[in-house]
């Protein structure tokens, strides 16, 4: 059964009844079974996601803060983003890098990826995102091919976000060198997902939603999940994000599943988010999420404050993008006119938020892996 | 009681508690934990070494005196257990290699079979290799026979500070094995080393209990003296301790007179 089957089922299920439902008595037994090594089940993390879990927080923080020295220690990895492309042939309705969007597009050459590598190279980062629109014209496999050939001189780990590809493409890119993915559904619900990706290849759901089990099938040992939080009901968003990033762990044992929670804060195409997360859900998400499964992978974006991030660090989060620019060649290269694709609200340099990082009691991870 | 020594290997060591660098709030926090707890042997995965990381670099907080036993930590196959090794040699990390390799990132379980294999591989190559497996006598007698240095049994699964669930199956290895047994993962309390080493345990590795503590160097000494207590009881011959060699027939001895 793949997770297609999985969204389908929870299409019958009643959310606002069961959330409703949830008494205090029912947070505190889901908060026994942390308590007593039982596993979580998906009712467990519904009742941890409910509004009687709001008054529970203070005690499911020292949980999930618990469980997270005990499976991560205190430190926090840190990577950082490269944009190489901003063509893009998809129309989300939400997104700054969006078809219609009347900028003029970038894309890196060869030399100039390596000109952006080294600079990040020099702040201390090892572990690089690596960024394009969904252009595969513009970008073919034997451009980014080489492209993670050449970060791969520079980096222990190379994480791809980029457009859905087959089973045998993502071969191609963990051939080169890539060990990472990441792909956000951005909306679980079906009907949202179809009006705000009313074109290009992106409007097909189903592709989308099981990128993650092709790219695991192809060998990357990481996948990163996540949902767009403004988008759909956070609440049930939450659920199903988590429910899916259970879905990879128990499916693909042999990968590591993290889940990331971008929000929307402004829109750059125009349209106003509708269901925003406020910091008090964002944080009872993350909560829920560690305490459902204690060795999840848990990523903060600089799109988050430099005072909410410094929070966060306590909460069970395990890794930090800094020092980032969200536009092509942000880094080194400076083309003219780029636009980024969301503002980055923690401006601060690698340097500045490991100083956080060590201020907070934590150690700041450069480098977590390589492949021999 | 003459001089205890652990030998692995062709090196000698006094204190039988082995410790590791992950998790730590900072890498300034290891030396002193090392000085603290008298550890002589510290465990690096290779795959979190950066050479060109300059004071960043993990192997710069590690004094000369502690012989570094680096991991294969991140391999999934014998075979890339193997490169791993070789890396590290190369890396001037020393002979000793500690072989993990994990397939199950769920609760890190480790595979015995590619464990197996690379141990046979790399003890060939002058390696003093201490496999990290699932306990198992069988798999252990091969070990043996592959040529480890030591057998490391897992007491729990890594980090969960349960302690030694694998008890039963642990005390089978110590009774049977031609091989030091260095009881890895899971250990959260002092009491658990100690229990480890009254059992007969050649040695605990202990890092998550301490690393994550509020004071490691405190939680290294503690750990170190739960050791050094656990193994003198072992020594003591404590009651409860014979279970296969019975010496003598109290009961019905007489009838034999």
């Amino acid at each position: 059964m793949s997770f297609f089957d999985q969204v389908k089922q929870f299409e019958s299920f009643d959310f606002k009844e069961f959330y409703d439902s949830v008494q205090p008595g029912d947070v505190q037994n889901s908060l026994n079974r942390v308590d007593t090594r039982v596993s979580l089940e998906y009712h467990d993390l519904l009742t941890l996601l409910s509004p009687a879990a709001e008054n529970f927080l203070e005690i499911m923080a020292q949980k999930a803060q618990k469980l997270t020295h005990q499976y991560f220690g205190r430190t926090i990895g840190l990577y950082a983003p490269m944009y190489i492309s901003d063509f893009c042939s998809n129309q989300c309705t939400y997104c700054g890098f969006n078809f219609d969007t009347g900028f003029k597009r970038t894309q890196l050459t060869l030399g100039q990826i390596q000109e952006e590598a080294a600079a990040i190279f020099d702040m201390g980062i090892r572990h690089i995102l690596v960024l394009t629109g969904e252009a595969p014209a513009k970008t073919p496999l034997s451009y980014l091919e080489a492209a993670i050939k050449i970060l791969k001189k520079y980096f222990s780990s190379i994480a791809l976000e980029m457009f859905p590809m087959d089973e045998s493409s993502y071969s191609v890119m963990t051939k080169a060198g890539a060990d990472s993915l990441t792909v956000y559904q951005e909306v679980y619900d079906r009907k949202i997902y179809k009006e705000v990706h009313p074109g290009g290849k992106k409007a097909d759901y189903k592709y989308r939603l099981l990128t993650p089990e092709r790219g695991a099938k192809a060998g990357f040992r990481a996948m990163n999940i996540g949902t767009l939080f403004g988008l759909g009901e956070p609440k049930i968003e939450a659920f199903m994000a988590g429910y899916h990033a259970k879905y990879l762990e128990q499916q693909f044992p042999n990968v590591e599943v993290s889940l990331s929670l971008p929000r929307m804060t402004k829109a750059e195409g125009g349209i106003a988010p509708k269901n925003l997360l406020s910091d008090k859900t964002f944080v009872q998400c993350m909560l829920a999420w560690r305490l459902f499964m204690p060795r999840l992978g848990i990523n903060i974006s600089t799109r988050e404050s430099p005072a909410f991030r410094d929070r966060l660090i306590h909460l069970g989060a395990t890794r930090y993008s800094a020092g980032s620019k969200t536009d092509v060649g942000g880094y080194a290269v400076h083309t003219r006119d780029t636009t980024v694709q969301f503002e980055v609200a923690d401006t601060r340099s690698v340097a500045q938020v490991s100083q956080m990082i060590q201020k907070s009691g934590y150690q700041p991870v450069f480098k977590d892996w390589e492949i021999f | 009681m003459t001089e205890d020594l652990l030998t692995l290997g062709s090196k000698t060591f006094s204190s039988r508690l082995l410790t590791g660098t992950g998790k730590f709030a900072s890498k300034t926090l290891i030396a002193p934990m090392l000085t603290a707890s008298g550890s002589e042997i510290i465990t690096v995965a290779l795959r979190r070494v950066d050479p060109r990381a300059g004071q960043e670099n993990i192997l710069k907080h590690i004094p000369d005196t502690v012989t570094l036993l680096p991991n294969t930590s991140g391999a999934r196959t014998a075979k890339e257990a193997v490169r791993i090794a070789r890396i590290a040699r190369e890396a001037g990390c020393g002979d000793f290699i500690k072989i993990e390799v994990i397939t199950d990132m769920q609760y890190l379980l480790p595979d015995n079979h590619e464990t197996l294999k690379a141990t046979q591989i790399l003890a060939k190559e002058g390696f003093v290799v201490l496999p990290y497996v699932m306990p198992d006598i069988t798999v252990t007698q091969q070990l043996y026979d592959g040529g480890a240095a030591a057998v490391m049994p897992l007491g729990s699964p890594i980090g969960s500070n349960q302690g030694l669930e694998m008890k039963s199956m642990i005390e089978r290895i110590i009774e049977t094995s031609k091989l030091p047994v260095v009881v890895d993962a899971g250990i959260g309390r002092p009491s658990q080393a100690a229990q480890a080493m009254e059992m007969g345990a050649d040695a605990v590795l202990v890092n998550t209990a301490i690393a994550t503590s509020h004071d490691p160097s405190l939680a290294g000494k503690a750990f170190a003296m739960a050791v050094t207590a656990g193994r003198m009881a072992f020594h003591a011959n404590l009651a409860g301790k014979n279970r296969l060699a019975v010496a003598s027939s109290p009961l019905t001895g007489f009838l034999r007179e």
